[in-house]
């Protein structure tokens, strides 16, 4: 790290810096945090254990954890077909992997429930062929954190698969491994700590996620109601304590999963990858 | 930013053609399926009732009430983040302080927080029954479920936006032409307009683009700040959400066409900077050597 004392302007900009993150981020978060303190612990439990809390906590992390190991999958394919063949029309399918990045989730939210409802363009076919209806289900859910957590894991495996050495692959290949052991053994060791990130950027992004989500969700309580939802019910009921506790919940398994990416994101630059 | 490399390799890495042809199918299929198939649903739903329709729909007072606020919060908010994003990466990229990681992390963390608790917040500080509630009141001053709440859940979750764009980049390029500038007897400003600017500009315009579609585009937070009343505080996404909920499908999907098509050109500015950027990086490099 540079270190330079001869370029103005440290003072200003780092308090300027100061005073805007104190008085956007850090006064307003810590409201949050002063209001919990006014709850006494036992109430703060009777909200957190509360049986609707708890199935809205249960099916916000299931849905997120099995959207992200799709998106894994799918981001790893699409990732991987992006870097290593060529096809027709590459450039314009890689700029739409952002997509979902800059598609507003309102617009995300009422367009994957009209082509998931049952008289929707994918909800139709899956229901005559499979029997089985998407929006409004549980699996609905599951749906739409897929279509916000993929760009998270392509962004994240495509530059460290460009930068992968082929020259280790070759290696393998002389040495009498064949395509299978040589992914198996050589190139997934080195993609695992970008997937994992990937993967981990995706989770948490589906945890938080509302926009999106409560349009194809269908939103019964116990069933597929996600806790960003039962936040703005309770502020609608004007219960501010019990929003605030589950808020507070939902803000300190942010907090750790940041911490977990950021650990990841140690382990993928020490690597040699970059993000 | 990424760039897109075709990695020439001999012979004996290549995948056997039904596995390539395989996997190619395959990532047609996903982006196909779950993303160009919403972006044409977008229109043909906008466009089912015909283009006269989606015209009136658009002209609806409240439309263009909801088209007003989005612009409006997008062009407070946007010049507040880039001056954020500017002076955050200048003290933490051209210096060394006790702290920075934490910083940088507290930057981040925004990113990391549910829109629906980034409007939390404000309700708690400025609502009825938050800190400044009742002092607001008496003075008869409205920031939850006004303009003013929607500008500050919009300004937090964009913080990030530029900050996290421009740091790397700073980083990268170094400080030695500025210092330089300085020697030459350059005055801060221009050192700063004249040399950081220039070398900073395509970062510092796709920072810009990205907080300028997630202002545009923010539906979470603003949703718990905005109190939905319609023509006053309800913003575009807000809009496609509430005609949504009256069926009024044609209205919902006309607004929708129109944060589709900022969507759409965001992504084909942020193609096109990201391409001159690399270009810009790959000629400095060249003259360095």
């Amino acid at each position: 790290m540079p270190q330079s004392h001869i370029l103005p302007g440290f003072r200003p900009a780092i308090s300027y810096t100061l005073v805007y993150l104190a008085l956007i981020v850090l006064i307003p978060l810590s409201a949050m945090l002063l209001k919990s303190f006014q709850l006494s612990w036992e109430q703060f439990l009777a909200i957190i254990t509360n049986a609707r809390v708890i199935a809205s906590f249960r099916v916000t992390f299931v849905s997120a954890l099995t959207a992200a190991a799709v998106s894994g999958v799918f981001g790893f394919i699409i990732a991987w077909t992006l870097v290593r063949y060529p096809f027709p029309g590459k450039r314009l399918f890689d700029a739409l992997i952002d997509l979902p990045f800059a598609l507003p989730t309102a617009v995300a939210g009422i367009v994957l429930a009209t082509i998931y409802q049952p008289s929707g363009v994918i909800g139709k076919a899956v229901m005559s062929v499979l029997g089985v209806q998407i929006a409004y289900q549980p699996v609905g859910i599951v749906f739409a954190m897929i279509f916000i957590g993929l760009p998270f894991v392509v962004r994240t495996i495509e530059p460290v698969l460009q930068e992968f050495d082929t020259a280790m692959e070759e290696a393998a290949a002389s040495l009498g491994a064949n395509r299978l052991q040589t992914f198996i053994k050589v190139i997934l060791p080195n993609i695992l700590p970008a997937a994992l990130t990937g993967f981990a950027l995706a989770f948490a992004r589906g945890v938080g996620e509302y926009g999106s989500v409560i349009f194809i969700a269908g939103n019964m309580p116990y069933v597929s109601e996600i806790v960003p939802l039962l936040i703005i019910t309770k502020l609608e009921q004007y219960d501010y304590a019990g929003a605030t506790a589950i808020g507070l919940v939902m803000l300190v398994l942010s907090f750790i999963l940041l911490l977990l990416i950021n650990l990841l994101q140690g382990w993928l630059r020490r690597r040699g990858g970059q993000l | 930013m990424s760039v897109s490399v075709t990695v020439c390799k001999p012979l004996s890495l290549a995948d056997p053609a039904w596995f390539r042809y395989l996997l190619i199918g395959l990532t047609l299929a996903i982006v196909g399926l779950f993303l160009v198939l919403p972006l044409i649903t977008v229109l043909t739903e906008a466009f089912a009732k015909g283009w006269a329709t989606y015209r009136d729909s658009l002209s609806q007072p409240d439309t263009l009430a909801a088209i007003r606020l989005t612009l409006l919060t997008a062009a407070i908010t946007v010049p507040l983040t880039t001056v954020f994003g500017v002076a955050a990466a200048w003290a933490v990229a051209r210096f060394s302080f006790t702290g920075k990681n934490l910083l940088i992390t507290l930057i981040d963390l925004p990113f990391s927080v549910s829109p629906v608790i980034a409007g939390l917040i404000y309700v708690l500080v400025f609502g009825a029954q938050g800190w400044l509630g009742p002092w607001l009141l008496d003075h008869d001053i409205k920031i939850i479920f006004a303009v003013p709440g929607i500008v500050l859940a919009t300004l937090f979750v964009t913080f990030p936006f530029v900050a996290r764009e421009l740091i790397p980049l700073m980083q990268e390029i170094g400080h030695e032409e500025e210092e330089a500038a300085l020697s030459l007897g350059a005055n801060p400003w221009q050192m700063f307009f004249k040399v950081t600017l220039p070398n900073i500009k395509w970062g510092l315009l796709y920072g810009v683009l990205l907080c300028n579609a997630r202002a545009m585009g923010e539906f979470g937070a603003v949703s718990v700040v905005s109190g939905h009343i319609r023509g006053l505080t309800n913003t575009l996404p807000l809009h496609v959400e509430v005609t949504y909920n009256e069926y009024d499908f044609v209205g919902s999907f006309a607004g929708a066409s129109l944060l589709a098509g900022l969507a759409v050109v965001t992504l084909i500015v942020k193609t096109l900077l990201e391409w001159k950027q690399t270009q810009d990086l790959k000629a400095a490099r060249k003259a360095s050597e």
